[in-house]
């Protein structure tokens, strides 16, 4: 075997070790880079988001639509902001009056976001698409009549119903203060 | 008197093999290298003790890998815990079976290797034959094999951890069906760099740097015969294979246990 051969596998071996480093530092160990497709952002505050991470997943009824995409703090109110990255099918279809909690898979399990969704009305997700149609569809004129004006979520809007984690040290501190009020 | 003779004979050869090995490693290591002369003697036993164990090493971190992920499975599904399949497999890999198992490959695929051609070398004479041309047989034949090793080994064990933490993805994500999200997420933020992968890979280090030695000087101490030689090659894989889980305790208590 020639020098040429020997060096050019060599080099593929050292190649491949660098590779497997690479792997292992960035995603195994530190936030790598997540998959492609159409997404688009909502947000949420929380009181308490317990221990919910970064790409904790988002269900619906059980069903992955999205990931969390990071959370921060809010810079008035102190609260966490969680950013949900969902699938771009489902822009749109959701009401305004959606609301999403924190709940946990199992008795041990990771917590994940789950959206209880209320459908937008036809008007409404014609109005969030951008094809604003005349307006005067009967559901705006229900919605008139009940004086309530729903809107279907779009990027960048903010889920106002939330359900916080809950915490076992919370609820056993209330237990505890229930009991020692009797 | 017998007995106390025999213990003072053993504990005297012990010793002076020992002192025979560091000095060949010494004799072998502490001199200025040429590379233009050098690299070449190195690349080619790169060749031969790194790229060569690639496939055992690849396949077998793929099937580690998936066994991992299938018993990991069954027992973490008990408990709804089946998310934490990732950190589970990652951290047993990163810490303990990457280095020891590519440590324990390496010594039969790689330090047996080595024992042998070594041996053979001493036996037809061409050790003595290099020294009559005064050139160190040190230097030309152990220093390229020890280096080989001591690199090839910790590159061997990264890529065996992660083609196994590929397979158990395979496994557990694709097959049984583990959210691919939960699996990496709750891996990275359980995974630490400094502490799981560098401390993995001074390990590997460690056990490059024990079977190499253990496999040079069991060739290049033999008895020149086909029986010392056979006798050089089992003795490397069975002491570099206590070696290494030895010292794995050693570092483990030492990384771990703080």
């Amino acid at each position: 075997m020639n020098t040429r051969k020997i060096e050019i596998l060599v080099g593929l071996f050292v190649a491949l070790g660098v590779i497997a480093f690479a792997v292992l530092a960035l995603k195994v160990a530190n936030s790598g880079i997540s998959g492609s497709g159409e997404y688009y952002v909502l947000n949420a505050k929380f009181e308490n988001i317990g221990s919910l991470k970064a790409r904790a997943p988002i269900k619906v009824g059980g069903v992955v639509i999205g990931r969390v995409e990071g959370i921060s703090i809010h810079p008035q109110e102190f609260v966490p902001v969680v950013n949900m990255k969902i699938d771009a099918n489902y822009e749109c279809q959701f009401s305004d009056t959606t609301s999403v909690s924190i709940l946990t898979s199992g008795i041990l399990g990771e917590q994940y976001l789950g959206i209880s969704p209320v459908i937008a009305s036809e008007s409404a997700r014609q109005s969030c698409l951008g094809n604003d149609s005349a307006g005067n569809s009967e559901a705006d004129e229900l919605d008139d009549l009940f004086g309530v004006e729903s809107k279907a979520l779009k990027n960048g809007d903010m889920i106002a119903d939330t359900k916080s984690a809950l915490v076992l040290e919370e609820l056993i501190g209330q237990f505890l203060f229930n009991q020692g009020g009797e | 008197m017998d007995f106390l003779q025999k213990l003072g004979h053993k504990t005297l050869s012990r010793f002076a093999a020992l002192g025979r090995s560091t000095r060949m490693l010494i004799g072998a290591l502490v001199n200025i290298p040429n590379p233009k002369k050098g690299t070449p003697l190195l690349i080619r036993q790169l060749y031969m003790i790194g790229y060569q164990s690639l496939l055992i090493i690849m396949v077998s971190g793929l099937f580690i890998g998936m066994v991992l992920a299938l018993q990991g499975y069954t027992v973490l599904v008990g408990y709804g815990a089946e998310d934490s399949l990732g950190p589970l497999v990652a951290l047993s890999l990163l810490r303990e079976l990457g280095p020891v198992v590519t440590a324990l490959l390496f010594a039969g695929r790689a330090g047996s290797a080595l024992t042998a051609e070594i041996g053979l070398m001493k036996a037809t004479e061409q050790l003595s034959s290099l020294e009559m041309m005064a050139i160190d047989p040190l230097k030309r034949v152990i220093a390229p094999r020890f280096w080989a090793g001591f690199i090839s080994m910790p590159i061997l064990a990264l890529i065996f951890s992660a083609v196994a933490i590929l397979g158990a993805h395979l496994v557990g994500v694709d097959w049984l069906g583990v959210d691919s999200g939960s699996f990496w997420s709750i891996m990275q933020a359980q995974v630490s760099f400094e502490k799981d992968i560098l401390n993995g890979i001074i390990k590997s280090f460690v056990f490059a740097l024990v079977v190499t030695w253990i496999a040079l000087y069991k060739g290049y101490d033999c008895i020149p015969t086909s029986e010392g030689i056979s006798k050089a090659t089992t003795e490397t894989v069975v002491h570099s294979s206590l070696a290494v889980l030895g010292f794995d305790f050693l570092l483990t208590a030492v990384m771990f246990s703080g």
